[in-house]
């Protein structure tokens, strides 16, 4: 059975169909990558899947259980992670105290008023940032990071409670190419030694065709390819979208007449 | 029918007036993103000014209508002077910070017009030519009031123009929508701002000017008008200008209307009326949710616990304090009582704000809802002072719990405003309700149980609670919940994300902070001996609002340091004459010094020690 069932998936911003009629199977273990140009609809995408957005028609089925109108807090409790586009981690905190904070969250002690919160699931904070290569960094505060380190903890405060599904919305955006390549090779890891599934969007296509199982391709909020790296780079719609998309708005156009 | 006609046009002479000190505090909040508490005081200023230069001009209809435009002007150009000479240092300061500012020039400004003009209140002249009263359906309709009817609506439509006819209005729409990126659009926003200072000042003053045939010109206009000017401006939407004119409309001729029905309940009305447009819509009713706040501030550093040398400085402090009765004499722990209460409410509202991010203009509700508590519990159900002492807190948490559910729907300014109704809702009815809260004559005989009664016997019972009470808060701001809190004041998307429900845990958050304010209410209630409407007081929130950001709202320590400061200066500086304008002109100059609060002034002052004295050594 696949962990997760997209059918139907659609979200309308007043006219503009930003997401329509997208349907995907993901399956246990599966790395999975959501590309197009911008404005495709990834990210109404992801924030559907993720519970930010409310999809006008269409579900979102998670080991059977439809998602739809759950709030993001209940969907990360089913076990979907989420790291940010543009990263949120608490500034005002050190590195190993923003994986302590989901830890706290994720044994649901958040309630608790009397322990010191510095000292709780230490180890366990630690570890998860040696899994990312952020050991060194433990002590530092938060807001003096560099923005690849920012992602890496944002990984890794995503593992702090097992996830299933990863959703990963542009995790090299803003990085220096060398780094694109190991974080993403890091995630690759941890996948395949967790066996937990990924859904990424990316516009890097070196990182996409050298990590991604399977590949989505959207247009103007249309699923239009779908297959591994090699049936992408062979399809002639993704080749007009990527290299000139005329032809493509031309038969669209057509299709609505 | 014709008796409500003329109830309807009163209600609609009141909208003009307000509305001219609303948009005026709208345009300057847009703009500049400050919350201006002196835009009352500025309203005052108008009045008295308008009423200067009308009785000294013979005042024939050309006196009086010049009258009121120089008032405008004269009260423009004091707005300009305020932002020019004070404000515009304190843009890079910390959010809110120049709240602070606003509050001292109160102060200042209160003590100089008592000063030009004298306490007495001052009966201002009709105005020539529209001094009598006409018939309308019957009913005497005052002619002022047509005209008045008749101003506001002028009014708009001159600033409708000017806003979207002219450059520089177009300029302040867009810095109202985003003010960074006017900036990186290359307009000076220091000519901005200097602008929409005068433009609001002068607003405010033509409002106060317009007043003086209709109400004696005092020294309590000021702050009587402030709050309401703050529920239309935020009704309306803050920044929106025909939004402060709808509100100012719907705010007065339902107030006109109301109090025919129902009396007492004109005080409460306008709070009510905007918690229910807040929980409805959370930017009011023409708002939008704004920019930011300018440039990002510094930082904030991670918590630590204290270093060894500290706890030693701070267990000598409590020591000193916890001797002090041996040498002190009676005023001296009446003070130190003072200091206590104080310490412990502004530890609760830092709590709220610095921790857990939900600035409160309302705190004194919860401190005074303590204070009441424990009063009544004396007083009503003859409980003695260990069951006051619980129902005290206890009423506290009860309040805190009932507003904070509305509140954390809310955040940054409107969240702020809407607990300022809270307080001015609770302190209403306790001004009304004078079977229950006696009113005005409070509630008297509310005495500590014998054994407490001594003033050394009652100081250490209150620093025993209050100590305990900042104890128990430091606790709780090291442990999960409080760094939650934390976290949800630095990006509450990310709270959301590693799957916390943060409403739930600011409701919680609130409910305690509320609690250990009622808990400084009722030992304050005890020191007194008695309770009145104004520990719920505006006033009161202030100076809690002063000592948090005076002592530095990123420190833990900063709460207790402004306490301290705040409660030793105003103990010193009441005895003088004009201490007002004393009390003020320091707080300015603290604000001009230390835009980063006394916690942050002092370790800079550290920092620079240290270097001076040789940075190798230290090292």
């Amino acid at each position: 059975m696949s962990l997760l069932k997209v059918r139907g998936l659609t979200k309308k911003f007043g006219g503009l169909v930003a997401v329509g009629d997208v349907s995907f199977d993901l399956a246990r273990g599966e790395f999975l990558a959501l590309i197009g140009p911008n404005g495709a609809g990834k990210t109404t995408c992801f924030n559907m899947i993720g519970g930010y957005l409310r999809p006008d028609r269409g579900s979102v089925r998670l080991e059977g259980r439809d998602i739809v109108g759950l709030p993001p807090r209940r969907i990360w409790r089913m076990g979907v992670g989420r790291t940010f586009q543009i990263t949120e981690t608490f500034r005002s905190m050190t590195v190993r105290e923003n994986v302590q904070m989901a830890l706290i969250s994720h044994h649901r002690r958040s309630f608790d008023m009397v322990s010191a919160a510095a000292k709780l699931y230490v180890a366990e904070a630690d570890a998860l940032l040696a899994d990312t290569g952020m050991e060194a960094h433990a002590g530092r505060p938060c807001s003096e990071l560099a923005y690849g380190d920012l992602k890496r903890l944002e990984l890794a405060i995503a593992m702090a409670h097992k996830p299933r599904l990863l959703l990963m919305d542009e995790p090299t955006a803003g990085m220096a190419p060398s780094e694109r390549v190991a974080l993403m090779a890091l995630t690759a890891g941890i996948v395949a030694r967790e066996g937990l599934s990924v859904i990424f969007t990316e516009h890097d296509m070196d990182v996409v065709f050298a990590h991604a199982h399977r590949i989505l391709v959207l247009n103007r909020g249309r699923l239009i390819a779908e297959g591994t790296g090699d049936e992408i780079r062979a399809d002639a719609t993704v080749r007009e979208v990527y290299l000139g998309g005329g032809a493509i708005r031309a038969r669209d156009e057509a299709d609505h007449a | 029918m014709s008796f409500y006609f003329a109830q309807l046009l009163t209600g609609l002479a009141n909208a003009s007036s307000l509305f001219l000190i609303a948009c005026g505090l709208s345009i300057i909040f847009g703009v500049t993103r400050i919350v201006n508490f002196a835009h009352g005081s500025l309203f005052m200023l108008g009045a008295y000014i308008a009423y200067s230069v009308v009785t000294r001009l013979d005042a024939g209809v050309f006196g009086f209508w010049f009258g009121m435009l120089a008032a405008a002007l004269a009260v423009g150009l004091v707005g300009l002077a305020m932002e020019f000479l004070i404000l515009r240092r304190l843009y890079r300061a910390p959010e809110l910070f120049q709240l602070v500012a606003t509050f001292g020039l109160v102060l200042v400004i209160q003590d100089v017009a008592l000063a030009i003009w004298g306490a007495a209140d001052l009966l201002g002249p009709r105005a020539p030519g529209l001094a009598r009263a006409v018939r309308i359906f019957g009913e005497p309709i005052p002619q002022y009031d047509l005209a008045l009817i008749g101003i506001g609506p002028l009014v708009l439509a001159g600033i409708w123009l000017l806003f979207h006819r002219t450059r520089w209005g177009i300029l302040v729409r867009a810095a109202t929508q985003d003010r960074d990126m006017v900036g990186a659009l290359g307009v000076n926003q220091n000519w901005l701002f200097s602008a929409a200072f005068f433009l609001g000042a002068a607003l405010a003053g033509l409002g106060g000017a317009l007043q003086i045939p209709r109400e004696a010109v005092s020294l309590q206009m000021d702050l009587n008008v402030i709050a309401e000017a703050f529920v239309v401006v935020v009704i309306g939407g803050m920044g929106s200008v025909a939004g402060a004119f709808v509100a100012a409309v719907l705010i007065s001729v339902l107030n006109a209307f109301a109090v025919l029905v129902f009396p007492q309940i004109s005080i409460v009305l306008p709070f009510v009326v905007m918690a229910v447009v807040l929980v409805l819509r959370p930017h009011g009713l023409f708002g939008k949710p704004g920019s930011g706040h300018g440039a990002p501030g510094e930082p904030e550093a991670p918590l630590r616990h204290m270093s060894g040398r500290g706890r030693m400085a701070l267990a000598a402090l409590v020591l000193a304090m916890l001797a002090s009765p041996a040498v002190a004499g009676d005023f001296t722990l009446i003070l130190l009582v003072d200091l206590l209460v104080a310490m412990l409410f502004a530890a609760s509202l830092h709590f709220l704000m610095g921790v857990g991010g939900m600035v409160s203009f309302g705190h004194a509700a919860f401190f005074g809802i303590g204070a009441y508590g424990a009063a009544l519990a004396v007083k009503t159900l003859g409980l003695g002072m260990g069951g006051a002492m619980l129902a005290g807190p206890l009423a506290g948490a009860l309040g805190a719990l009932v507003f904070g559910w509305f509140c954390v729907r809310l955040s940054g300014v409107y969240l702020a405003m809407l607990t300022l109704a809270a307080a001015q809702i609770v302190w209403g009815i306790t001004f009304q309700w004078q079977d229950v809260t006696g009113g005005d004559d409070g509630i008297l005989g509310v005495w500590p149980a014998p054994w407490a009664s001594s003033d050394t016997a009652y100081f250490y019972l209150a620093a025993a609670i209050c100590l305990g009470g900042i104890w128990a808060l430091r606790r709780v701001v090291h442990s999960p919940f409080g760094y939650l809190l934390r976290g949800g004041r630095d990006s509450p998307v990310r709270a959301e994300a590693i799957g916390l429900d943060l409403r739930r845990h600011q409701w919680a958050g609130f409910t305690l902070a509320g609690t250990l304010a009622g808990l400084a209410g009722t030992v304050f209630a005890f020191s007194k001996g008695s309770v009145f409407p104004d520990v719920l007081g505006i006033a009161q929130s202030v100076d809690g609002l002063i000592m948090v950001l005076l002592g530095g709202i990123h420190a833990l320590a900063g709460p207790l340091l402004g306490a301290g400061v705040f409660v030793l200066i105003e103990d010193w500086v009441s005895r003088l004459d004009f201490w007002r304008f004393i009390f003020g002109a320091i707080i300015l100059a603290v604000v001009l010094l230390a835009p980063d609060g006394l916690a942050g002034g002092l370790e800079r002052l550290r920092r620079l020690l240290r270097r001076t004295t040789g940075g190798g050594a230290a090292r």
